[in-house]
């Protein structure tokens, strides 16, 4: 197996050009595992570890700009995780600190699995996802890249560069449901953002179909509700509503993680959760942000 | 001087450490997974991908055409008995004609590199015509034999007094336990070297040396004493290692090419390739009368055994005389059966039977309580088995027996302070996922009992082998019992230093060349069966000290002693160090230590079946998301009853490492099948606790009643940690929930989708010890 350790985009759109049946590696924590599983082969590998155009992460104007190559323990570190409380919420709950030194957003995006943890929050954040190429650059959705389980748009050669989401926007949850208590695959998971600029809500579903959902009709229905001027809770007959809107927006399957009815009510218990925490104050913020560094 | 008594300071009684302790912690440690020879090939196991299926050929051409392949084997090469198997040989080394499960293995590979193996093994060519796997195991007792000794493994009766018997209060229920895996960190691996004299030298990690040589012999077509095992690296075994997995199959590999041969399982291999815990159905009847005692007890319980017998008779053994639990009962119809299906094959781990059984009979306990309206530790207290009772099999128990006291303790400690309202967020039920809301978190307690049989009974003659050799004041301990991390090695150590008062004890490599059998690391019984080998070698050798420091000094042998490393005479004459005594003598004993006969069950399940009993209760306290069912064990808190403490940061360590495996059992860990096909086959999906789901562990009491006939007085207590705490992290989300919840694991969805039943039931909380805080 080839392996190139490139440290600039150019270099790595070159090794490709060299073997164009190389694979990408951003943090290897899925494909690593396919390799020791010996499920995949790959003739040659461009590691991208290295490459500068890769790193960090800058504001720019309301945005945030993460290089793809952004790990979750670098979007758990104070200062970003203050601009991104949703992103620094899903990054806590990927597997160990050591998958969390390695595994990145970008890697998260180009495997494109249904249960990515960082994918619900990008998606409710409205994420533009920036890929390149020999050929260029172009920006696009989630719901653009993803298009099935493991499945994206990606072109050969093209490479997920950044990811630009808006900067402190508004109130972010997410919670995660799984079988124990850490380290471990989402059941099914929930981010919500409420932004009180926008006067809108959205909410993004994982682990509950094949890509993450939007549940369009309960962000609409409850934007609609909600009293953006006097931020009072909504009544508990539209929380019922935003969530059975939710739950009718999953289209789980059964496997051998959960059943499909489970997923479909935890989301909305979920949901309903994270709308509730957006009213609350949520004072737990500040307390907790020591504890998703630990 | 004060070095010397540095050094006995890890004696009997104390936290000796670990002579394997630091290099484990370090990575120094070298695992089987770790071994390396010149020249070695890598061997490769094909294995079935149906759980049932007709073989009509197998084609190895293609995969010998493949460069480096050094040699391809099927069934038709095994040079002796086709079949292995721990009590009766039914398993076949190489499926042949047929297939029984998912994962059997169909053929091996030796190639010069893992990945050329794996390839090879890939271009094998087998011809499957698949069938319609059986793997229901309540149908498989009646349905079309799917092996030529049919479908039954086993069925033990028990039967007591009067079976017409009928109490006042009845309570029935019908529970599940899952199929748990040992999921010992050490994947199966060994090292094969083939021998000059036509025999084979295999380094392998394993819990009983001598039954996989008698077993390898006979398949190998080899004499005993050309098939020499010796202990390699273990990485945990809980069972898994008992039933052979590569022995022969890279024995036979490095006969045929002449070279030593390297096999290590895949993770993935490893969860096929090992025996589960049986997962089980258990119908349950208890009469009481209306002070609480029992008036009988009525069970009929289904193992699933899977495809090969493996150990299924003597946990169905287990299971039924253990149907009752640590209670007197006067009246008995216990059934227990191990059935043959298509599923994974199922054998030993940890708790062996009465893991399965205690899940029933303390469910039926707190039913029985709620019933009466009756608090369910006294309901309890007024059943319990004591010294002088009889089992359900008829045997008296003339042992220790003190349940009261371990259920009296650990009753008594003090619950946990605070709870779900002040719990620090990742500490709530949902961890890490920060779901909880607090509002809808409930508290739960639950206690549990449990009774385990220790060693080998039911007639087995079991033995352990052990030779002390005392040179120039250093004791050399030779055994072949097989150190799986419960401490062996550092016991040995401490006996010797105990009896000899000498400080450095080297212990020989387990193997099978030099020493007979220690019987294997299992059934919670190396430190009385091979601790009472080392002991009875290291009185011999002590024996011998004496008679020649006696016959040196003119004085009686009786008037000796060791202290502090020194052989000394009551009168105070003789004060001289153990070295000296033996004057340049080496003195060496070779001994075999049995326990007291047991007798087979009869057809009604009567007999003195079982040499001790080890008792434990445990209470559970949890916290319950009960609208997403995700579950936090908060406390575990124990009694054991444990003979003797020998060594006590190891003894907890055996009590916190059960638990571990008892609460992953309760609310997470599950082989998941698939008509017969294992879905989970990985620690992604095979869960078992990490740090955020492992509560503190408390021992409330540890009961210290020497135990007659035991060598040290101590009672195996590897075991009973993992039995009773299923059961009692399971009543506490009953507590919890009002829910029924029959069975293990508990998964989200058993709470969170159980709708309508939980409304009226969740206030009274009827199945559990009341939360006082």
């Amino acid at each position: 197996m080839l392996v190139f350790l490139p440290v600039s985009l150019e270099e790595a759109f070159d090794a490709f050009e060299q073997c164009p049946d190389a694979h990408f590696l951003a943090g290897g924590t899925d494909f690593m595992v396919e390799v020791n599983f010996a499920l995949r082969r790959p003739p040659a590998v461009v590691c991208l570890r290295r490459v500068e155009e890769l790193q960090g992460w800058r504001v720019e104007g309301s945005e945030v700009v993460l290089g793809a190559g952004i790990t979750y323990t670098e979007l758990l570190a104070p200062r970003l995780g203050e601009l991104l409380p949703g992103l620094a919420q899903a990054s806590r709950t990927v597997g160990s600190p050591q998958i969390r030194n390695a595994g990145t957003v970008g890697g998260n995006l180009g495997t494109a699995s249904p249960a990515g943890d960082s994918l619900p929050v990008l998606a409710a954040l409205d994420a533009k996802i920036v890929v390149a190429s020999k050929h260029g650059r172009r920006s696009l959705e989630l719901a653009d890249l993803i298009v099935g389980p493991k499945r994206t748009t990606l072109a050969p050669g093209e490479v997920i560069v950044e990811v630009r989401v808006p900067a402190a926007l508004g109130s972010q949850q997410f919670l995660k449901v799984g079988t124990r208590n850490a380290m471990v695959i989402a059941v099914a998971n929930v981010a919500l953002v409420a932004d009180w600029a926008g006067r809108s809500v959205r909410c993004a579903l994982g682990s509950v179909g094949p890509v993450v959902i939007r549940a369009r009709e309960a962000e609409e229905f409850i934007s609609a509700r909600i009293d953006w001027e006097g931020r009072t809770p909504p009544s508990d007959g539209d929380l019922a509503e935003f969530t059975a809107l939710v739950r009718s927006a999953a289209r789980p399957i059964d496997d051998h993680r959960s059943t499909a009815d489970y997923r479909r009510h935890s989301v909305g218990v979920c949901a309903e959760r994270a709308l509730g925490r957006v009213f609350s104050g949520d004072n737990r913020e500040a307390s907790e942000r020591t504890s998703w560094a630990s | 001087m004060s070095t010397v008594l540095d050094k006995l300071r890890g004696r009997l009684g104390q936290s000796a450490p670990r002579p394997d302790g630091v290099p484990k912690v370090r990575g120094q440690f070298a695992f089987s997974s770790d071994m390396f020879a010149e020249g070695m090939l890598w061997g490769h196991m094909l294995r079935s991908p149906h759980p049932a299926a007709a073989i009509r050929s197998i084609d190895v051409s293609q995969a010998l055409l493949i460069p480096g392949v050094r040699a391809v084997i099927t069934s038709d090469d095994v040079p002796g008995r086709k079949t292995y198997g721990l009590d009766y040989p039914d398993q076949p080394v190489f499926a042949w004609d047929v297939v029984r499960f998912m994962g059997e293995p169909v053929a091996a590979v030796a190639a010069d590199h893992p990945d050329t193996a794996r390839r090879a093994a890939a271009a094998i060519v087998v011809d499957y015509a698949p069938t319609e796997p059986m793997t229901d195991p309540a149908a498989a007792v009646d349905a079309a034999p799917i092996h030529p000794l049919g479908n039954v493994l086993h069925r033990q009766w028990v039967r007591c007094g009067d079976p017409e018997a009928v109490g006042a209060v009845v309570v029935e229920g019908r529970y599940e336990t899952a199929m748990q895996d040992q999921a010992q960190m050490g994947p199966e691996s060994g090292l094969a070297i083939p021998g000059e004299d036509g025999g084979v030298d295999l380094y392998i990690a394993t819990q009983w040396l001598h039954i996989d040589q008698e077993q390898m012999a006979a398949c190998l077509a080899l004499p005993l004493e050309k098939v020499r095992l010796h202990l390699a690296g273990v990485g945990g075994a809980f069972g898994a290692r008992e039933d052979l997995s590569m022995q022969v199959q890279i024995c036979m590999l490095a006969l045929r090419t002449g070279r030593p041969v390297k096999m290590v399982y895949s993770r993935e291999e490893s969860f096929l390739g090992h025996v589960h815990r049986h997962p089980a159905v258990m119908w349950y009847r208890h009469h009481a009368d209306r002070d609480g005692r029992l008036v009988k007890v009525e069970a009929r319980i289904i193992l699933d055994g899977g495809a090969y017998l493996s150990t299924s008779t003597a946990v169905t053994m287990n299971a039924s005389c253990m149907a009752p639990g640590p209670y007197l009962v006067h009246n008995a119809v216990v059934e227990a059966v191990a059935v043959r299906t298509n599923n994974p094959p199922c054998g030993a781990m940890r708790g062996f039977g009465s893991v399965q059984a205690c899940f029933a009979h303390e469910a039926q306990m707190d039913k029985l309580a709620a019933a009466l309206g009756m608090d369910p530790v006294e309901l309890r207290l007024r059943n319990v088995l004591k010294q002088g009772d009889s089992l359900i099999t008829g045997q008296v128990l003339r042992g220790t027996a003190p349940v009261a006291d371990v259920i009296r303790t650990c009753a008594a400690a003090p619950l946990p302070t605070g709870g779900p309202q002040t719990a620090a967020e990742l500490e709530l039920p949902g961890g890490a996922g920060r779901t909880a809301e607090r509002t809808r978190v409930r508290r739960g307690v639950g206690f549990a009992v449990s009774v385990k049989n220790l060693m080998y009974g039911g007639g087995f003659d079991d033995y352990s082998s052990a030779r002390c050799r005392l040179e120039d004041g250093v004791a050399t301990i030779t055994c072949a019992a097989v150190e799986v991390g419960q401490g062996f090695v550092t016991l040995a150590q401490q006996i010797a230093r105990e009896v000899l008062g000498v400080a450095d004890v080297i212990l020989a490599p387990p193997g099978t060349a030099d020493i007979g059998s220690a019987g294997s690391t299992s059934a919670s019984r190396q430190t009385w069966m091979s601790g009472g080998a080392v002991q009875k070698a290291c009185f011999a050798v002590r024996e011998r000290l004496f008679s020649c420091t006696a016959t040196k000094y003119g004085v009686s042998a009786e008037t000796l002693a060791i202290l502090d490393g020194r052989v000394v005479s009551l009168d105070g004459q003789i004060d001289i160090p153990v070295f000296e005594a033996a004057g340049g003598e080496v003195l060496e004993e070779t001994v075999e230590f049995h326990h007291e006969p047991t007798a087979e069950l009869d057809q009604n399940g009567q007999g003195d079946a079982f040499v001790s009993f080890a008792f434990a209760a445990h209470r559970a306290v949890v916290d319950v998301d009960l609208d997403l069912g995700l579950v936090r064990v908060v406390d575990i808190t124990t009694s054991q009853d444990v003979g003797r403490v020998l060594n006590p940061v190891q003894l907890v360590g055996q009590l916190e490492g059960g638990i571990a495996q008892g609460v992953g059992l309760a609310v997470m860990e599950e082989i998941v099948l698939d008509h017969g096909r294992v879905r989970n086959p990985s620690f992604t999906d095979y869960v078992i606790p990490t740090a955020l789901d492992m509560p503190p562990v408390h021992i409330a009491a540890l009961i210290e009643e020497p135990e007659p006939g035991s060598p040290m007085g101590a009672k195996g207590a590897g075991e009973p940690p993992m039995i009773s705490s299923v059961a009692a992290v399971v009543a506490a989300i009953r507590n919890a929930t009002g829910l029924e919840l029959p069975r293990a694991p508990v998964r989200p969805q058993d709470i969170a989708l159980a709708g309508a039943s939980r409304g009226p039931t969740l206030a009274s909380s009827p199945n559990n010890v009341e939360v006082s805080q």
